[in-house]
């Protein structure tokens, strides 16, 4: 069969600045682009990290500047109790939407999907723009909260109804900025679902000559089964969105109770449902989270064996945990609703498939764990941020199982237990796979690479001290810390204080360390020493080009696959590794 | 870099679990009949989780020592693939799963899915930004109609009561903490009147959201006297944090006193 | 930087096979090695594939306001139950008719033999092609204006957006759909503008993307009804 043409008409090399590198239709470019919101994002949301760890360790510590930004949510620098709140929200929203979701899925994806596949572009290069720049808006939307009405909302980034639905009156915080959260959040989606789009499409139908599905790297993989599970999730948030916003200025009830009293003041509103909202946002919210780890999991399956040398222990076997993961996420929303409200006999439904998912999730772990034994590791900073991802990964897991059970729940919901387990997998395992993406694809998004050194001091100063902030979140939790507390006054949490504020302490570390990573990024995009095109000696199919890639991603060749992603360690005495790209047979696999 | 990772992980793997096994910081005493069974439960997936992370952890790093880049050393694969530790995720995690999910929906069922015993005391609990108030039915053992629009925080009206033209009202008991005799069945019935609130004792080892527009039942009963704190555990507003109340549990012959006393105002 | 083990030249390897092409790795895994490549299909518009995963994603939309609609009508009396105005059933029919004209337009050109396989028709089947899209967009548009009558039916009955919950189902689905059926002429139109130079393959393919949508829309729009008028 003679080499085809592509029926996407893609775009001819970009002229002038503004095509070049602000509406580009490059996915490279785009790629870069959400790289770089979630840069900024991270580095607010790092920020308000810090200032909510002041106040918890310290509550009437004044914090320079904060006055400023706030005259009424810090009145002498101080920060008010509602004021917390507003920033634990945004520190969260900020987070998930703009950091978990956009880096690993937007700007990896975007970046190395069609180039791993052997494509020169996105299926839809127009709408992957508009879908940068619709996220784009929604996050200056979401910024404006601060600087609006009485700052920003405090309802947390569940935003749970009647708190975020009655407007105003429910309290400092609640007026324009909780409308400008729905509305960011909507937008949101809509950027979303067009990335989706675009993702789902380009994997089905542009994978070049020779890659089928089973050949795909399993980075690719991850994307694309995130990216299954996020048009369904977004699509189910953007609807929910608009029915906050009505609830919100045009007078209705969907999610508002009949008989509410505010300041002594019975409301309007007819006999909504407050547990409608959280149906709602959590059939969204917990396939979010899968969004958020999913790619982690691609990432760190396609660079763990790069630099183990040898193949993942079962490709097929971490795909098939994927997609099941994928297909579960949409069956446990209820796990977080356990004492909601909600019928009781439900929870006992959902903890069923909330302990199931537990197993691919074991599976893929052990997976991992069989990679690197008898391997031969090179232990750059990337491969540490991966066997950094497995550890984290597992302490976040395992606290899960706690929550998984209902009659555990009932002791543990709304403390710091959980806190400490989602941000060890979310704040710690997606992050790690971000870091690990980062230094493993720099050098060949920016042809340099990046200081080593810097990278494991960076790996080092990050590993302990996460662990030294987080794990005792477990025991806050156990204690009965409850959690989203602006200052712990309670009799029984006054002797936890001190861990307070040991884990401030530590977070600020943490922080500055994250300093150097900051500083490696920009310093090695000028002069980092230059890459060449395969450093890593990898075998998928970005590194079949140069460092960077040219703007159709293999300068006009259309490249024909004949092996999967995974032969590294084949026959030791010629050739160690083999491109997807090489005709090269194989003998054997070495070790056997 | 292999083997400092090593020495590293296994310093944060033993110094953690050894705060959990060690009860440094630890759940408090428990006041509740069915606080024994949540307890055990607990210790029961604290032991096998506990095991996974030491055993997880340990091996990590031990893969992590011995398998760096020694150019001397072939290439190993793990015996048989994927397979073994395929099939033995499942079959662990699987028991695990059923094992938990069994006992547990036992203990679950019978906070959640009982109703409560005959006989046992009611109260209602009305959850405001940012208070708690409790209602005790008084010597008729009635409780007086709640009318929301008749709710006033000003005059201490937490229960909207119309004492006027309700006779049950009248002597309806309203406390701003929640006294109760020891060993004795509790029914609460508890209603928001604007914001999503929850009742949580952590001593009793139960929590339940309290949602506007709903009543929700919750019942109990304290096995020792004492004073604990009642908190909220659902972000209703600035006050969220200082949303509490108190538990007070006394012997029997003390809290018909009390309550005696509490009608006769 | 990574420790840069010398890569030696592509040599050859006599493929160590087994007759039917099986690498064998240790004496347990056998492993096919394919050097034929899988071949995709690429004369396929990726529109065409893009189209099905829009409308999974507005599906799912719909779904989660149908399923917030039942459940809100269960939880509360405040549901006030009021007659559809009649003018949605002749809309209906309206965008039914849409879909038959869409489809003669679509049909008309796989009826001609000499224009299938052809890059470029001629300006006849143009011009019908032409006709019965502007009729498909034109019955789109008389829709959507059947819909605001239908709204302002409402509203002179006292039923606005925040009057009950069935009436703020009512606006928000009927809205949304119109708002989706709108970005479907708009839809046509491109269609149009990519007809003008000829009916070639690739604007019949094109024109079959928009079918997808337009016929969806349709289908969506009959569910809605269904489930708007069976509330009691």
């Amino acid at each position: 069969m003679s080499s085809p043409e592509p029926a996407v008409h893609h775009h001819g090399p970009p002229q002038g600045f503004i095509r070049k590198h602000i509406f580009s239709l490059d996915h490279k470019v785009i790629g870069k682009q959400y790289y770089g919101l979630a840069l900024v994002a991270v580095l607010a949301g790092l920020i308000l990290s810090w200032l909510m760890r002041i106040h918890l360790g310290w509550q009437n510590a004044p914090i320079p500047g904060l006055g400023k930004l706030s005259p009424t949510g810090a009145p002498g620098n101080v920060m008010t109790p509602d004021y917390y709140l507003s920033l634990m929200t945004m520190h969260a929203t900020l987070m998930v939407f703009f950091v978990l979701t956009t880096a690993p899925f937007a700007a990896f994806g975007n970046y190395l999907l069609p180039i791993q596949i052997g494509a020169e572009d996105m299926a839809f290069p127009r709408f992957n723009m508009m879908s940068f720049w619709v996220t784009f808006v929604s996050f200056i939307v979401l910024i404006l909260s601060f600087f609006v009405g009485d700052g920003p909302p405090l309802a947390g980034w569940t935003s749970y109804a009647p708190l975020s639905s009655i407007g105003g009156i429910a309290g400092p915080g609640q007026g324009t900025g909780q409308t400008l959260w729905a509305i960011s959040i909507a937008i949101f989606c809509v950027g979303q679902l067009l990335g989706s789009l675009n993702f789902i499409t380009t994997t089905l139908d542009l994978r070049t000559k020779g890659m089928s599905l089973a050949r795909m790297p399993l980075s690719t993989w991850g994307w694309f089964v995130t990216s299954v599970i996020g048009l369904l999730a977004f699509a189910a948030l953007l609807p929910a969105c608009i029915l906050l916003i009505l609830d919100r200025t045009a007078g209705t009830s969907f999610f508002s109770s009949a008989g509410l009293v505010v300041n002594d003041q019975v409301l309007p509103h007819s006999g909504g449902s407050p547990l409608l909202w959280q149906h709602l946002f959590w059939f969204f919210g917990h396939p979010e989270v899968y969004i958020a780890i999913l790619p982690g999991f691609g990432i760190i399956s396609t660079i763990l064996p790069a630099f183990a040398r040898k193949r993942i222990l079962s490709s097929r076997a971490v795909i098939g945990c994927m997609v099941s993961i994928g297909f579960l996420s949409y069956m446990v929303w209820g796990h977080h609703m356990f004492v909601s409200g909600m019928n009781p006999f439900s929870a006992v439904l959902f903890s069923v498939p909330t302990l199931i998912i537990t197993i691919p999730a074991t599976i893929v772990v052990l997976l991992w764990l069989g990679t690197l034994y008898g391997a031969r590791m090179r232990y750059t900073s990337a491969a540490l941020f991966c066997i950094g991802f497995v550890s984290v990964f597992i302490t976040g897991g395992l606290s899960g199982f706690f929550l998984a059970q209902p009659s555990l729940d009932t002791y543990l919901h709304a403390t710091y237990f959980v806190v400490a387990h989602f941000h060890f997998v979310m704040a710690l395992a997606a992050m790690f796979g971000i870091f690990a993406g980062t230094y493993f694809w720099f050098p060949k998004m920016f042809g340099r690479m990046m200081n080593e050194t810097m990278g494991k001091w960076h790996f080092w100063l990050t590993f302990i001290g996460v662990y030294c902030v987080f794990m005792p979140m477990h025991y806050l939790g156990l204690a009965g810390n409850v959690r989203r507390y602006a200052a712990f006054t309670d009799n029984y949490l006054a002797p936890l204080i001190p861990l307070h504020r040991f884990i401030s302490i530590a977070a600020f570390f943490v922080g500055a360390a994250q300093l150097i990573f900051f500083f490696n990024l920009f310093w090695s995009r000028f002069w980092g020493p230059k890459a060449t095109d395969n450093p890593w000696e990898a075998t998928t199919l970005e590194w079949s080009t140069t460092s960077p890639p040219p703007f159709d991603n293999f300068g006009g060749r259309h490249l024909v696959v004949y092996h999967g992603p995974e032969e590294y360690g084949v026959d030791s005495d010629t050739l160690e590794y083999v491109m997807q790209t090489s005709p090269q047979q194989i003998k054997t696999v070495s070790g056997e | 870099m292999g083997k400092l990772f090593a020495v590293v992980m296994t310093i944060i793997t033993v110094v953690s679990a050894g705060f959990i096994v060690a009860h440094v910081w630890w759940m408090p005493v428990d006041i509740s009949t069915i606080g024994p069974k949540i307890d055990q439960q607990l210790e029961e997936t604290m032991l096998a989780t506990g095991v996974l992370f030491l055993s997880s952890q340990l091996i990590l790093a031990g893969f992590a020592w011995k398998f760096g880049d020694d150019k001397k050393r072939k290439i190993k694969y793990f015996p048989g693939g994927g397979a073994p530790l395929i099939a033995f995720a499942i079959i662990l995690v699987g028991m695990e799963i059923l094992v938990l999910s069994f006992i547990g929906s036992k203990v679950w069922a019978s906070i959640y899915m009982t109703p409560p015993e005959q006989g046992s005391l009611q109260v209602d609990v009305a959850a405001e930004q940012f208070a708690f108030n409790f209602r005790y039915p008084g010597p008729d053992g009635k409780f007086g109609t709640f009318h929301p629009e008749r709710v006033r925080d000003g005059n201490g009206n937490f229960f909207g009561l119309d004492p006027e033209n309700d006779v049950d009202a009248r002597d309806d008991v309203i406390v701003g903490t929640l006294t109760v005799p020891v060993g004795r069945p509790v029914a609460l019935t508890m209603h928001s009147k604007d914001m999503i609130h929850s009742f949580y004792v952590p001593e009793l080892r139960i929590q339940q959201d309290i949602v506007p527009g709903l009543i929700i039942p919750l019942h109990f009963t304290a096995t020792k006297a004492g004073k604990f704190e009642i908190v909220c555990t659902q972000l209703c507003g600035l006050g969220h944090y200082s949303m509490r109340s108190f538990l007070e549990v006394l012997p029997q012959d003390q809290f018909d006193q009390w309550l005696k006393s509490q009608s006769g105002d | 930087m990574a420790s840069t083990t010398k890569v030696p030249p592509h040599t050859p390897i006599a493929p160590d096979l087994t007759s039917d092409g099986e690498r064998v790795i240790g004496s347990k895994l056998r492993v096919q090695s394919k050097t034929t490549a899988v071949g995709v299909a690429h004369n396929a518009l990726p529109a065409e594939t893009g189209i099905w995963v829009a409308v999974a994603a507005i599906s799912m939309s719909f779904a989660s306001l149908i399923s917030a609609l039942i459940v809100r009508q269960g939880v509360a009396p405040d549901w006030l139950h009021f007659q559809l105005p009649r003018i949605l059933y002749l809309n209906t029919g309206i965008l039914l008719a849409s879909s038959v004209t869409l489809e003669i337009c679509r049909r008309g050109f796989d009826r001609r033999p000499e224009f299938s396989g052809k890059e470029s028709g001629n300006d006849e089947a143009a011009s019908c092609a032409f006709l019965w899209l502007c009729a498909t967009m034109a019955l789109g548009l008389f829709f959507v204006l059947g819909q605001v009558m239908a709204w302002r039916d409402l509203a002179a009955k006292g039923l606005f957006l925040s009057s009950s919950p069935s009436s703020s189902f009512f606006y928000v689905l009927t809205a949304l759909h119109g708002l989706h059926l709108l970005g479907g002429v708009a839809g046509l139109a491109y269609v149009l503008y990519r007809l003008w130079p000829g009916a070639g393959l690739q604007q019949r393919r094109v024109l079959g993307v928009a079918s997808v949508y337009w016929h969806f829309m349709d289908g969506l729009w009959i569910f809605l009804l269904v489930i708007l008028a069976s509330r009691k």
